[in-house]
């Protein structure tokens, strides 16, 4: 098997005359989703372009397998096309004066494939990705989640070593955002490849990816799976990031199963599996049992205490461990240092629920 | 309210007034006419053979205005729009100078190849095209700024080459604005009177547009005068209505 051989390996430098620069260092076993997340502007989308080869880098070196696409130090440049890449475009960027069929089978015949070879190819992958029936449309005519499909599709047809994803959620609206991220997982799955996911989504990058590489002004503040960067974020960034405290669990009439107990929502008619997303913000910390009705209350204790600045993040323990983050001044007049038992709140409504099913 | 009537009412009244003069029984027979047909033909010639040359190197220059990064391209472009400013006249007399029997490539043309533009139907293709070609120039730069070159990009990962990117890609997206392009150029070119004239002449059978052949009617039969511009109206309400569903879409 071709693919199992070649994993990314990639040092990209890119400077540009109005002072941004760009310094990351990412390497891709196959099969391993890589999800480079970071805030519009921190060079996201050079990085993409890079290792396409949009853009030629000034210093380091791409490597795939063991073809080595792009090294300036030895003159190496391996144009796109010739690259055994596939690119799924931020916006899907589909061609809109073609038709379904002609955007799949656009790569194979631009690389010369017959076009009787290149239709039949593109139509296997449609069929594949759930798209048969679609191949006369104009792109203007598909949903949202089908120009996803295709942009997957007309990327996948060239059974590229390496395939690059740069934003692919970002044109979905939200309400079928999770169900479509769930698709592309499954699609993520079934290519043997190396995986690179470009992001600002952290839900997406935390849920699609098995190592998220954070990225801010062009260089890697931070690598490691979704949990040790929400445990122990390393950046205001990160600790931003962070704030998505994401737990799933199982959801009837107001109530939210979460394993050892329940939370109350304010949505009682979502049921079955759910992600809940609680703000590090909206959790209220107290040293007594807290007074109030409407609210979900348990005791804990402090694990790790650290400092942002004005602010402190805490993490605590079980039953359901959570960041939380609270002001300095809080935490000495409440006393919260490592260890101190302490009671946890907070109100239904500042609970975000995803339906999951 | 008042003020926009009044700006409706000078595009409408000049065409009332030339409906009101309208010989209607006698028209047929004086479009009819030998002096009509031909003036007619011509026009039809000159305008589409200046549309198709605008379209053969307007479009690349248009693409080196918009894409191509080189130094003056700013005085490149302002030379490209002086026709639309400049008065037709003067570019007649331009082209006359340049081109010429005696102009500074006329000459040496004319020495090497015994071609003669001016007072020749060649020299009317040229005059119109002078006049009309930065219609489409403009419209098809503009849309090639405007093209969201991520699709390009999109193209070259999947492989494409340069050509491949133009053809299926890029000329297929900017199509709408390069059709408006186009018809804007015929109009213009249809309607070319000044740097005709000048250039070209005004040789009944040979050089004599249909602008040319009213502006000598008016001075000899009226009657006639009115029916060639009744027919330059049909024509050219014609061409904007048969296009019109590409052309709203532009502008």
């Amino acid at each position: 098997m071709e693919g199992l051989v070649t994993a990314l390996q990639a040092r990209i430098g890119v400077s540009r005359s109005h002072g941004f620069s760009l310094d990351v260092d990412v390497s891709i076993e196959p099969g391993v989703t890589v999800a480079l997340l970071g805030p519009n502007g921190a060079g996201k989308s050079t990085t993409v372009s890079a290792i396409a080869g949009l853009v030629p880098v000034d210093a380091g070196r791409i490597q795939l397998g063991n073809m080595v696409l792009d090294e300036p130090s030895t003159d190496t440049f391996v144009p796109p096309e010739q690259r055994r890449i596939g690119v799924v475009f931020q916006d899907n960027l589909l061609f809109p004066r073609l038709t379904v069929l002609e955007n799949v089978a656009f790569g194979p015949r631009s690389r010369g494939v017959r076009r009787a070879q290149a239709v039949d190819a593109a139509r296997a992958w449609m069929t594949r990705l759930g798209l048969a029936g679609l191949e006369t449309q104009r792109p203007a005519d598909l949903s949202g989640g089908q120009a996803q499909r295709v942009a997957l599709a007309r990327a996948l047809v060239l059974e590229p070593d390496l395939l690059l994803l740069d934003e692919p959620l970002s044109a979905l609206d939200v309400t079928t955002r999770i169900h479509h991220r769930r698709v592309l997982a499954e699609h993520l799955r079934g290519f043997a490849g190396p995986r690179l996911l470009i992001t600002h989504d952290p839900t997406e990058a935390f849920l699609l990816a098995d190592v998220v590489y954070l990225i801010e002004d062009g260089v890697i503040t931070q690598t490691g799976t979704a949990d040790e960067i929400r445990l122990r974020p390393k950046t205001r960034y990160a600790a931003d990031l962070a704030g998505s405290n994401l737990i799933s669990g199982s959801a009837d009439d107001g109530r939210v199963d979460v394993g050892v107990f329940s939370l109350s929502i304010a949505d009682h008619d979502v049921t079955g599996p759910v992600l809940l997303n609680i703000h590090p913000n909206a959790v209220s910390v107290h040293r007594g049992k807290p007074e109030g009705s409407q609210r979900n209350t348990w005791r804990t204790s402090i694990e790790v205490v650290e400092s942002l600045g004005d602010r402190v993040r805490l993490l605590t323990g079980v039953p359901l461990p959570l960041t939380v983050e609270v002001t300095r001044e809080a935490m000495q007049a409440l006393s919260l240092w490592p260890g101190v038992a302490i009671w946890l709140a907070i109100k239904a409504t500042e609970i975000g629920v995803e339906e999951e099913g | 309210m008042l003020l926009g009537g009044l700006g409706l009412a000078l595009f409408v009244v000049p065409l009332f007034g030339l409906l009101w003069q309208a010989p209607w029984s006698d028209i047929p027979g004086l479009i009819g006419s030998p002096v009509v047909t031909e003036a007619l033909g011509l026009s039809v010639v000159a305008s589409l053979s200046a549309t198709i040359i605008a379209l053969l190197v307007g479009v690349p220059l248009a693409w080196l205005l918009a894409r191509v990064e080189f130094p003056g391209r700013r005085l490149v472009r302002g030379l490209v729009l002086l026709p639309l400013v400049l008065p037709p006249v003067v570019g007649g007399a331009a082209l006359l100078f340049a081109l010429g029997r005696r102009g500074v490539i006329g000459g040496p043309l004319h020495e090497l190849t015994g071609l003669v533009l001016p007072f020749s139907i060649w020299g009317v293709v040229l005059a119109t095209t002078f006049v009309a070609m930065p219609f489409l120039v403009i419209t098809v730069e503009g849309a090639l700024r405007n093209l969201d070159q991520r699709y390009e990009r999109a193209a070259a990962s999947l492989g494409a080459g340069r050509w491949t990117v133009l053809r299926r890609v890029t000329l297929p997206m900017i199509g709408p604005s390069v059709t408006a392009g186009l018809v804007l150029t015929w109009a213009r070119a249809f309607g070319e009177f000044g740097a005709t004239i000048t250039f070209a002449g005004n040789l009944p059978g040979r050089t004599q547009t249909l602008p040319l052949a009213v502006f000598v009617a008016l001075e000899s039969d009226r009657a006639v005068a009115v029916a060639i511009s009744l027919l330059m109206v049909a024509v050219s309400l014609a061409v904007l209505i048969t296009l019109r569903e590409r052309w709203w879409k532009v502008l």
